[in-house]
């Protein structure tokens, strides 16, 4: 009853996902399509919660919700809000490539392995038995996430902190400078 | 936003659970969901928060910019730092094993390490990044406050 | 039916990228094409999570508990991908606020034809402090 009740629970949770996607796509109000990117990762981490990702969803709410928008707004304040109309030509042709690749890739899901079996490759390769028991066994800690994030893989994480790194000296590169008008 | 009373005085009351929140994040990471990425963010949404309800200069006095400087490149060092004491140890890099008498504290310890690191750098990137799109509108306007 | 319910989450995020592809190949505005960035990002971080979890789970915090863990190797991979992807859309960002300074326009066009014409930006001296 319980896997019933998550499972209809992803699933209007990704429809909703879906018509906020096509919202966005058509405002062109862009203070408005900032405003549902916001709420479009915010129920992307609910569906992260009810897939059992919890440290995802922490953070996919607190940086995607939280941190995304304000960026955007942010630039918004700076720039101009509305967006200009393009051509129908235009429109079309990017339909055309869409419709042909979502097309293949449908065709590509249809052999895969069934959402949710704890028998597909990805469950049955032994590094996830590994990861699970020897973050008890070496390690002593209870999140596994944490513990194959810093320690398994913590040569990925010292790369991502050296991009938040780069994206922070980059940012004050282009915008941190007085700038002054030519007259 | 100060003439705000309302605004004023409840930021005044969440923005220390914020922070505090953010450090329990930062430590809990092990124990629960959570971890450095997540504190840093919160951190600077308590700070963020603040800048929107007090205006630039305040939280430029809070933090200035040598500050958030000092925090961005001061994570990476702190990360990179512990990979190489662990070299100097005697291990390779990032072995945490060689950090303590037993390899299991080691590990304890190099993890609590690694997600301070990570936590500092998030913390004064979102929060330097912040910094800099206020600051660019306010130039733009011209005026000086 | 089956196949319905085993396959819809992958549909979803099949349609989420096409949805984000489009807004990046057919809307000419700048801060719109990095939302539409942003949609595709999120949707292959859907894709790594359902590929990662098992029904009736738990999440992957060790305890004394019954039930089977989820695979804790894509929340790995995607937690360092969310990171990854706020500081290529701060980025980005950035680089739109100077653009639209420069050209005064968001738009890729007027853009693309105003660099054509060789019209020279609205120039800003730095003082480099």
């Amino acid at each position: 009853m319980d896997d019933l009740m998550i499972e209809a629970l992803t699933l209007v949770l990704l429809t909703l996902l879906a018509v906020t996607g096509l919202a966005i796509a058509r405002l062109r109000n862009l203070f408005a399509a900032a405003m549902l990117t916001g709420l479009f990762s915010l129920l992307s981490a609910s569906v992260f919660m009810a897939l059992d990702a919890v440290d995802v969803a922490f953070t996919e709410a607190s940086v995607g919700a939280g941190i995304t928008t304000v960026l955007m707004l942010g630039a918004l304040a700076l720039t101009r809000g509305r967006e200009k109309t393009v051509t129908k030509m235009r429109t079309a042709q990017a339909l055309l490539v869409t419709g042909v690749t979502g097309a293949a890739l449908v065709y590509a899901t249809l052999d895969m392995p069934h959402f949710g079996q704890p028998d597909t490759p990805v469950h049955t390769h032994p590094v996830r038995a590994h990861y699970l028991e020897a973050s008890e066994k070496e390690i002593h800690i209870p999140n596994a996430v944490t513990s194959v994030l810093a320690s398994y893989r913590g040569y990925d994480t010292l790369g991502e902190v050296t991009v938040i790194f780069t994206a922070g000296i980059g940012v004050f590169v282009l915008l941190g400078t007085a700038r002054r008008r030519r007259r | 936003m100060t003439e705000h009373t309302i605004l004023r005085v409840v930021a005044k009351l969440t923005i220390p659970f914020i922070l505090l929140f953010a450090l329990y994040v930062q430590f809990h990471g092990e124990y629960g969901p959570g971890g450095g990425f997540q504190a840093g963010v919160i951190f600077a949404a308590g700070i963020i928060l603040y800048t929107l309800i007090f205006g630039l200069d305040e939280a430029r006095r809070v933090i200035p910019p040598w500050a958030v400087r000092a925090l961005i490149s001061g994570g990476v060092l702190i990360y990179a730092g512990t990979g190489v004491a662990c070299m100097l140890l005697g291990g390779d890099f990032l072995d945490y094993n060689v950090l303590a008498h037993k390899p299991a504290h080691g590990q304890h310890l190099g993890i609590i390490l690694v997600e301070l690191g990570v936590g500092v750098t998030v913390t004064g990137g979102m929060i330097g990044i912040f910094f800099v799109f206020a600051g660019r509108g306010r130039r733009r306007e011209g005026t000086v406050e | 039916m089956s196949t319905f319910l085993g396959l819809y989450n992958y549909w979803i995020v099949v349609l989420l990228m096409m949805i984000g592809f489009y807004i990046v190949i057919g809307h000419d505005n700048l801060m719109k094409k990095l939302i539409g960035l942003n949609l595709f990002q999120t949707s292959v971080f859907i894709m790594y999570i359902s590929a990662g979890a098992i029904d009736g789970a738990t999440a992957p915090i060790l305890g004394n508990v019954d039930a089977p863990y989820a695979h804790p190797l894509p929340h790995v991979l995607i937690l360092t991908a969310i990171v990854v992807g706020v500081a290529t859309t701060a980025l980005g960002v950035a680089l739109v606020v100077r653009i639209h300074e420069a050209y005064d326009s968001l738009d890729e066009s007027e853009i693309i034809a105003a660099c054509d014409t060789g019209d020279e930006p609205a120039g800003e001296h730095r003082d480099n402090a």
